[in-house]
């Protein structure tokens, strides 16, 4: 197990491609916010409490275009409705965490903070298997002992658990999600990597006003991190089934309003993908199984 | 003004609970397993959901054509990601390939 502050400076490097996408990004907005007759704290100020890019720009786009108050709450609670998704999909991973941690670990939660966290769980997960079933000479002792402690430390430190039906307790010492390790340390140190550059670089678009070429297309690296972290991670059929009709699915509801498309898109995907792990299932084995 | 800093906080406050969701709600429960399950396919499926229309509909315009730069430099860095793992390699092959294609004349 690598040390809180090994695992930290993990996530920070992991973010750092992508950062070279989202400065840019922050100084854009910058710039238009100010366009839109936004003053510089209160541009500033949208960076650190609602700290959601595409929320952000599609605020300052409807205070530009005179868009009453109401209306542009209810457009950016939408637009940020995404995180929900990565919400569900990042809590099996720190539900051992007390409050505070999930509280500053929620607020972190933008798409490329999720994007390469998830990315390094999933790792984790696909490691363990492995580690446990073809049995790998020098990690087999110390999964064994990550089960023991982990088995304890269930009884010993989380009260809350022994409420539970014993074959909750089981399934929940057996789940590795739950075993310990400083991987939140890495989400923490890409979700702060991304705070730190998204409020200088959006600063640095409010007061230097300064023009930002987009002829060089800077925009576009996001995109390729994005391809950077999906294709390796298409290992079965699932997943490459989600990601086509996810893919396919945003393409053809472009049109959908507020990025509505994008959250309509990735329930698709997601729903594919699960069919065609059943249907798989049933065509391997005779008389299938009901999930 | 205050208006709109009331706005900003109460869009804040709507941002962090919909982010904190799911992690605070989850707390020890049992989580099923299709719900585990279908939660592994969020990364793949939100992830292409993103990069989908910039690559096939880059103006707003689905554009399959061979000027589609944005689509054939997405291709080539899906490759390289393939065959490399690298994010690095990945990003840079892609942008070079984009700057390339569209100092190409005619496209």
């Amino acid at each position: 197990m690598a040390s809180p502050r090994a695992q930290f400076l993990a996530g920070v490097q992991a973010e750092l491609p992508l950062l070279v996408g989202v400065i840019p990004f922050g100084m854009i907005y910058g710039v238009l916010a100010r366009n839109a007759g936004l003053p510089a704290g209160l541009s500033q100020a949208m960076s650190a409490v609602i700290f959601a890019g595409s929320a952000q720009f599609v605020t300052i786009q409807l205070v530009a275009s005179g868009t009453p108050l109401l209306p542009i709450i209810i457009t950016a609670i939408i637009v940020n409705l995404r995180h929900a998704l990565y919400s569900a999909s990042v809590a099996p991973y720190i539900q051992h965490l007390p409050r505070g941690w999930k509280m500053l670990l929620a607020y972190l939660l933008t798409d490329e903070a999720y994007a390469v966290t998830i990315t390094r769980y999933l790792e984790e997960d696909h490691r363990r298997l492995t580690a446990t079933h073809p049995p790998c000479p020098n990690e087999v002792g110390d999964t064994a002992n990550h089960q023991v402690n982990s088995a304890d430390r269930q009884a010993s430190l989380q009260p809350s658990t022994l409420n539970l039906q014993p074959s909750n307790l089981h399934s929940q010492s057996s789940n590795p999600h739950s075993q310990p390790n400083n991987l939140h340390y890495f989400y923490l140190g890409a979700g702060l990597a991304l705070w730190a550059s998204w409020q200088l670089s959006t600063a640095a678009g409010i007061f230097l006003g300064a023009q930002i070429s987009t002829r060089w297309s800077l925009d576009f690296t996001l995109a390729l991190t994005f391809i950077a972290l999906v294709v390796p991670a298409l290992k079965d059929r699932a997943a490459i089934v989600a990601a086509l009709v996810g893919g396919v699915a945003a393409v053809l509801a472009v049109d959908l309003p507020l990025r509505l498309g994008l959250v309509f898109a990735a329930l698709v995907g997601i729903l594919a993908g699960l069919w065609s792990e059943t249907a798989g299932r049933k065509t391997t084995k005779a008389g299938g199984e009901k999930p | 003004m205050i208006a709109f800093w009331l706005s900003i906080v109460i869009i804040g406050i709507f941002t962090f609970i919909t982010r904190l969701s799911f992690i605070l709600l989850l707390g020890n429960k049992e989580i099923p397993p299709i719900v585990i399950r279908a939660l592994r396919l969020v990364p793949p499926a939100v992830l292409s959901a993103i990069i989908f229309p910039e690559l096939l509909s880059p103006g707003g315009q689905l554009d399959l054509s061979l000027g589609n730069a944005r689509l054939l430099a997405g291709l080539l860095a899906a490759l390289i990601a393939w065959r490399t793992r690298n994010i690095l390699l990945t990003i840079g092959a892609g942008m070079a390939a984009l700057l390339l294609l569209q100092m190409l004349p005619g496209l």
